[in-house]
């Protein structure tokens, strides 16, 4: 890991989301859909919450952060620049967790905007500002797990198509673990459980910081990371 | 020793893309890989600079190892590989300055080498333009502006001048040729002026092996095991072309003599000969005793592509 090498790839990522329309459009779309949800429910549950942010925004996310990603290492695959860019003096890992930050910081810049709900039902209600804070910071880690999964899905393949589609695929499987817990046997129930990100994320949105859940977003973002770039080191096995 | 190949294979499944290839290059040298399409060159280059890794035999530049220290050796090597690929939505000056930092060029030196690069490749006027509008001329040369900017002891370049017109390989090989004084160069080729224009040695490559290693000059007189005297000489009427051949034959190693063109009393001869013997003293000789004419009189190189076709010819059919 090098540091240096770590903020030139993040720059001319970030560079890259921002000089073109990517960035605009996942902000305003996910932003209008959010905005839908928010004020149609705000006043028919009549309740000072940011519940739908922080319900909506995960299931959101299943589809933006494989396509804020999928670009990221499967176009360099195509267009021949990733032959430049692993032949540099740099790690694979480097390459991969710049990368990483990117599409993260974009996702920070998608959320940011949400924060004017906070003052406006802060201003007609109260709200349990500690809620909120474990909410974001719950968003901020979901987000996270399923860009560092879409990293991965981005380089195994040449083609964006299915590099959204993988994952897709990868991140929606993960969500849907703890939905399909009454059909299954207490003992494998509670290992399913505890894979799913949604069972974590909702601990943390209650507001309760639990190391059980930090250990469970490091290790799942860690992973995914670690395999991307495996995937990038794969040619180099003789 | 700048780059030191030994035994080098790379298998893709069963087939063998390179075959226990080895060979030295040194600093000042500039190398040409030659050989058709799909002989191995790409594949040696991608080894040479670490994308691949060899399934047997090993790399060295400048004594180190390429896949024990990958990264050192990453430092040492610049690369254009085939095909050029850019970053199309950055503008020149960006990218060379992403490349710089990528490569581990100090902060403090980024704008220096960056500004020498520009220069020296031409791209002043389109330094603030998007790669991704640049004609294939400029693209070339942003790439190899790129592929220099560490100042690296070996350039690997393949196919640098692929798609240009003749006005810009004449410019990218005098580019080549500048750089070549003091590194190490490889670069590879299936255009062969190319590589009598640039290299002062060759490698020729066919299916993986390596069929010819040496100064062009060397090759052309190795491999072509005589050589070709062209004759123009006036004579009289009375002698005619057999007569003319039988005292030429009298000549020891000649082999074949053929009449080129006859026009009036000048006479265009091809001369052969069985060994790298030079003949043309006795033909001068010859010439002054029977009182014909010289008007002119040269030895005939074997070109490169006779001896590329023989070479990699053969083995195709």
């Amino acid at each position: 890991m090098n540091v240096h090498n770590i903020a030139s790839i993040f720059r001319k990522e970030v560079r890259s989301f921002f000089n073109s329309p990517v960035a605009y459009i996942v902000i305003v779309v996910y932003l209008i859909i959010l905005g839908w949800f928010f004020t149609s429910n705000l006043f028919i549950y009549n309740l000072s919450t940011l519940r739908t942010v922080f319900e909506m925004t995960p299931f959101l996310l299943l589809f933006f952060a494989p396509a804020m990603t999928m670009r990221l290492i499967s176009e360099e695959r195509k267009s021949g620049t990733l032959e430049l860019l692993v032949t540099k003096p740099i790690g694979e890992g480097d390459i991969i967790v710049g990368k990483f930050l990117a599409a993260w910081t974009l996702y920070f810049f998608t959320l940011l905007p949400t924060v004017c709900y906070y003052i406006t039902v802060s201003i007609i209600g109260s709200l349990d500002t500690g809620a909120v804070i474990g909410g974001y910071l719950g968003l901020l880690l979901v987000g996270a797990v399923f860009i560092a999964i879409s990293v991965f899905g981005s380089a195994v393949t040449e083609n964006q198509v299915v590099a959204f589609i993988v994952s897709l695929f990868i991140v929606f499987s993960l969500f849907m673990l703890d939905k399909i817990l009454f059909y299954l046997p207490s003992s494998v129930g509670m290992v399913l459980e505890y894979l799913s990100i949604d069972y974590h994320f909702s601990n943390i949105a209650r507001g309760v910081i639990d190391s059980r859940d930090l250990v469970y977003y490091a290790s799942a973002i860690g992973l995914a990371l670690r395999l991307a770039s495996a995937v990038l080191q794969k040619r180099r096995w003789a | 020793m700048s780059v030191s190949v030994s035994n080098l294979s790379k298998s893709y499944g069963t087939a063998r893309a390179v075959d226990a290839i080895s060979f030295d290059v040194h600093a000042g040298e500039i190398l040409g890989f030659l050989g058709p399409n799909g002989a191995g060159k790409t594949t040696t280059m991608r080894m040479i600079t670490s994308y691949l890794a060899p399934s047997g035999g090993t790399v060295r530049i400048e004594g180190r190892d390429v896949q024990r220290e990958s990264l050192e050796v990453r430092r040492l090597v610049g690369y254009l590989p085939e095909q050029n690929p850019l970053y199309l939505d950055m503008n020149v000056l960006e990218y060379l300055e992403y490349a710089a930092q990528l490569q581990g060029v100090s902060a403090s030196m980024i704008h220096q080498r960056r500004r020498e690069m520009v220069y020296v490749c031409g791209l002043q006027e389109m330094k603030h333009k998007d790669i991704g509008q640049l004609s294939k001329g400029y693209r070339q040369r942003v790439g190899l502006a790129a592929a220099m900017i560490h100042d690296p002891r070996v350039l690997v370049l393949d196919e640098p001048t692929s798609g240009l017109d003749p006005n810009q390989i004449v410019e990218i090989r005098s580019l080549i040729q500048n750089i070549g004084r003091e590194k190490t160069v490889i670069l590879s080729t299936h255009i062969l002026p190319e590589v009598q224009a640039t290299c002062n040695r060759v490698i020729i490559i066919n299916r993986g092996k390596i069929v010819a290693d040496g100064p062009i000059a060397v090759l052309q007189r190795n491999l072509h095991g005589g050589e070709k005297v062209v004759v123009e000489i006036e004579t009289g009427d009375a002698d005619t072309f057999d007569l003319i051949a039988v005292q030429i034959r009298s000549i020891p190693a000649v082999t074949a003599v053929s009449l080129q063109e006859q026009n009036g009393a000048s006479k265009r001869f091809t001369i052969e000969t069985g060994q790298a013997t030079d003949i043309r003293k006795e033909l001068f000789r010859l010439c002054v005793t029977r009182g014909w004419t010289i008007l002119e009189l040269h030895r005939e190189q074997t070109s490169l592509e006779d001896i590329f076709r023989q070479l990699t010819g053969g083995a195709a059919k």
